[in-house]
């Protein structure tokens, strides 16, 4: 029972941490619970669906397709949460300032949520497919009881949704005036996070080179294995011993964002048109 | 003709050059063999066998790696070059058992 519990936990808890982020960070947006209902239920189907595939994917592309599919869900969610940063630069400004007018200003809201929505599908469609994997094995197994299988899948599930919303809870606390530059932040290091991710499925596949092999190592100080790391890793992308490659992602998707959020926000367009 | 297989079994090696390959089987959540010696600062293509009825996931934080390997399937999990060291891998479903270590010489 412990044993489901721990890895239903470690599995959710890294789709709430992202859920929770960026409930937070829409909070102000029309229409936000519908898109992040639409995104948890959709990505639990799927999960279920890549978990029955499981074998059939493993197999192709000659053996490299788990990993394709991991890189392309990882690439996508990357891409859709720099275009939500981009998006909220051009109207962000306003936001900090009248969050309410501007939610009854907006008629696009619908389709950035969207967007946000797919990530939020792509999170536990990434997590969950393992996570139904692992369930349906101890139960075929006959290693535990259903009921133990159960209760102890249902007791992760509980606590690290409740992780998530505690999160989300902190995150909205944030004052008014720092919060678009707060989550923002938040995005944009879990964008590059993702982004190097995927970078080390596609060296995994031998689709890019290493480069350097690890850049660094800092085992000796956060090994990858504890807590505090696990939480980093997903938060900020923190690997204690990163490829060449996954550096290079990180700091290329940063870039390409910052200068994005740059050239869309409403003081740069002003400023270029006199 | 079961030195004909054992032949067989290796024309894949002699194809692919390069790169070494090792065979792993899991069996009832333990890897076998337990600890593989490899060259070091070459690529190692390790081909894992899950016998076992169960799915389970190949995860080492210092080969930087992590792979499902479904029941009864077999994958390709390529590796390094690597500096000569240890490297612990885990059967991340079974923890307790599924252990295992590459070593790079």
């Amino acid at each position: 029972m412990l044993g489901s519990a721990i890895i239903v936990f470690r599995e959710v808890f890294e789709a709430a941490l992202i859920i929770g982020i960026i409930a937070a960070a829409t909070k102000h947006l029309e229409g936000r619970s519908r898109w992040l209902a639409i995104g948890i239920s959709s990505g639990i189907a799927g999960s279920l669906l890549v978990a029955f595939l499981a074998e059939w994917i493993a197999g192709l592309a000659e053996g490299v397709g788990q990993e394709l599919l991991n890189a392309g869900i990882l690439g996508l969610a990357a891409l859709m949460l720099a275009w939500h940063n981009i998006w909220m630069a051009r109207h962000g400004i306003q936001l900090a300032q009248d969050a309410q007018a501007l939610g009854r200003e907006l008629n696009d809201g619908s389709k950035e949520m969207s967007a946000l929505g797919l990530v939020v599908a792509l999170c536990i469609l990434r997590e969950g497919s393992e996570t139904v994997l692992f369930l349906h094995g101890l139960l075929a197994g006959n290693e535990e009881t259903t009921s133990s299988v159960l209760v102890g899948g249902a007791l992760g599930l509980g606590l690290g949704v409740a992780t998530g919303i505690a999160l989300y809870g902190g995150f909205t606390k944030i004052p008014v005036r720092w919060f678009f530059a707060a989550t923002s932040g938040l995005i944009l290091v879990l964008a590059a996070a993702m982004a190097s991710q995927m970078a080390k499925f596609l060296a995994q596949a031998d689709l890019l080179p290493t480069l350097a092999m690890p850049v660094w190592d800092s085992s000796w100080l956060l090994p990858n294995g504890s807590p505090v790391a696990a939480f980093l890793r997903i938060l900020v992308g923190y690997d204690a011993q990163p490829l060449g490659i996954q550096a290079l992602f990180y700091a290329a998707t940063v870039i390409l964002i910052i200068v994005g959020m740059r050239a869309c926000s409403p003081a740069r367009r002003i400023a270029s048109a006199d | 003709m079961k030195i004909l297989l054992f032949i067989l079994m290796f024309l894949p090696v002699l194809a692919l050059g390069a790169e070494v390959e090792y065979s792993l089987v899991i069996r009832n959540h333990v890897f076998e063999p337990s600890e593989i010696r490899v060259p070091a600062k070459q690529k190692i293509r390790l081909i894992v066998k899950n016998q076992d009825a169960t799915p389970e996931e190949f995860e080492s934080h210092e080969l930087n790696r992590e792979k499902v390997i479904p029941a009864g399937a077999t994958v390709k999990i390529l590796i390094g070059p690597l500096a000569p060291g240890r490297y612990p891998f885990v059967g991340e479903f079974h923890e307790a058992t599924a252990r295992g270590t590459v070593i790079a010489e």
